[in-house]
């Protein structure tokens, strides 16, 4: 082992094994990044070690003990009062063969991803400490990803395991009633933190590229531990059916390239073929939720050798049953563009007319993008290119405003 | 997804206020920037210096040119603002009423490119 990536891997499993043995999550999951902090320092120079995961727990055991016995030093100091216990400083290796005794490794990795998914997070904060304590990044990675100053992401960071910690959660599994809905929650972290790095074209690019492969992992991970959830299935699968298509997304020149128009030859075969497989697998079991019926969708379209040979009414169908299952305006939407593909543009434009008086996306630049599309089918190209405007002035998006510009444009 | 806070005014929207309701405006501001600092959410947050120091640059046939102003004769100009990363538009526009400057002389609220969400 002689890679970074893989030493991050071993983060969830050395917190789990610090939390496990001295309770404290919070100071636990600092001194584990120090302990990080310290191997990037001394591993290129000292040479790496044999066991980089016994390393680690030894040596972010004892930074964690100096931090407990410092604390308890300082409250005694200010309050000089009580004598607070700390841990033994560990013996080297100790921890680790403890650790291996237990075989708990996987489930510590599912237990950090329900605690740093806690409830009483927002979900910004629930990506940044997850991307921290299961991820293994640094705060000033975290950062950069998120066009944030180190300072705003390390408050929140530190904010979101004060939180925890208030809110009393304990370093176990939530209770099985419980699971499912906190799972949910988990998956819909790692579906925000694919979507931080597949949305954004500009500034830290690579950055945000590794934040997609971090998500399609952190879902791997999820599998390989809940293989039976098929919701969990369905969310591998469509990160994967999503990001097989990103090499033919963007143009040289940074403007985004619809599906329609993609180069299919640029996408990624290999990672198509485990989506496909995982969905086709999934579907076949039941019961179906949302995450399956958008990988299904993604798939169809995945499996489509060109635009025109695409199953719209495979599509519709999904679109259908998903609407059904997790209605949201979003998913009306994106089914009116499946009805206009089957029955006609002017099926799809009466569906959005039904949406304009749902007032959490009429403003929206994507009600307006999808209507200046269905205009253009119609061939209504004075309409069409008005609504191309408009939604070039609604989205927030540069890539996308360039790209509805455009095609305002080419309308003549 | 980030949003940015805009105050606009003047002199006399500014002066008008008196010094004492001035001086608690900036105390009840810097609390807020410090709660919203704790949470995570505040990316930066600066006062604009007075317009006599504002410079315009244009580069016109290859050349910069650096003028002052042009502001003096505007109504209204930047006073301060303060870039915000949190959850929603909703949260946004919460913060924003909680502002100080809410109850003077409104608080413009304008989400960034590239960071609000979009569809993958």
């Amino acid at each position: 082992m002689t890679d970074w990536r893989a030493v991050r891997r071993l983060v969830p499993e050395v917190l789990g094994a610090l939390v496990r043995r001295y309770g404290h999550f919070d100071a636990c999951e600092d001194a584990v990044q120090e302990a990080l902090v310290a191997a990037t320092a001394q591993w290129p120079v000292q040479g790496w070690p044999e066991n980089p995961r016994g390393w680690l727990v030894t040596v972010a055991s004892r930074r964690l003990a100096d931090q407990l016995r410092s604390d308890a030093a300082r409250r005694r100091r200010e309050e000089e009062a009580y004598a607070i216990r700390t841990p033994p400083p560990p013996a080297g290796g100790e921890v680790y063969r403890d650790l291996e005794a237990r075989g708990r490794t996987g489930d510590d990795t599912l237990t950090l991803l329900f605690l740093c998914c806690h409830p009483a997070l927002t979900p910004p904060s629930q990506v940044a400490l997850t991307l921290r304590a299961v991820g293994g990044l640094s705060t000033a990675e975290i950062a950069r990803a998120f066009l944030v100053p180190e300072a705003t992401m390390a408050q929140r960071i530190s904010r979101a395991k004060q939180r925890i910690k208030a809110a009393g959660a304990s370093f176990d599994l939530p209770p099985p009633a419980e699971q499912a809905e906190r799972l949910g929650v988990v998956l819909h972290v790692v579906y925000l933190v694919f979507n931080e790095g597949y949305t954004a074209t500009s500034g830290a690019q690579l950055l945000r590229a590794e934040l997609t492969a971090e998500a399609i992992r952190l879902a791997r991970e999820l599998h390989r531990l809940v293989p039976g959830d098929g919701e969990v299935a369905g969310l591998l699968g469509l990160l994967l059916l999503t990001d097989a298509r990103r090499q033919a997304r963007t143009a040289p020149d940074g403007s985004l390239v619809p599906l329609s128009e993609q180069d299919r030859t640029l996408w990624n075969t290999k990672a198509i073929a485990e989506g496909v497989a995982l969905v086709t697998d999934t579907l076949s079991r039941g019961p179906i939720g949302p995450y399956q019926l958008q990988a299904a969708i993604a798939a169809v379209h995945d499996e489509a050798p060109t635009a025109e040979v695409t199953d719209w009414p495979q599509i519709l169908a999904l679109y259908t049953v998903l609407e059904r299952v997790a209605p949201n305006p979003t998913v009306t939407l994106n089914r009116a563009v499946a009805v206009a593909k089957v029955q006609g543009p002017a099926a799809g434009l009466a569906r959005l007319d039904a949406l304009s008086a749902d007032e959490r996306i009429s403003a929206s630049h994507h009600l307006v993008s999808v209507r200046a599309h269905l205009l253009e089918m119609a061939a209504d190209h004075d309409a069409a290119r008005a609504s191309y405007q408009e939604a070039a002035r609604r989205t927030t998006s540069e890539p996308e405003r360039r790209h509805l510009l455009t095609r305002a444009a080419r309308l003549g | 997804m980030k949003y940015m806070l805009l105050i606009y005014g003047n002199e006399e929207a500014f002066s008008s206020v008196g010094a004492e309701a001035f001086a608690e405006i900036l105390r009840a501001t810097d609390a807020l920037n410090q709660e919203l600092f704790e949470s995570g959410e505040l990316v930066g947050a600066y006062g604009v210096a007075d317009q006599v120091n504002a410079k315009m640059v244009r580069v016109t046939g290859g050349t910069p040119v650096v003028t002052d102003g042009p502001f003096a004769e505007a109504k209204e100009y930047l006073g301060s603002f303060t870039i915000l990363d949190c959850d929603s538009l909703e949260r946004a526009l919460e913060i924003a009423a909680r502002n100080p400057a809410a109850r003077y002389w409104g608080v413009e609220v304008r989400p960034l490119m590239h960071e609000a969400n979009v569809e993958p």
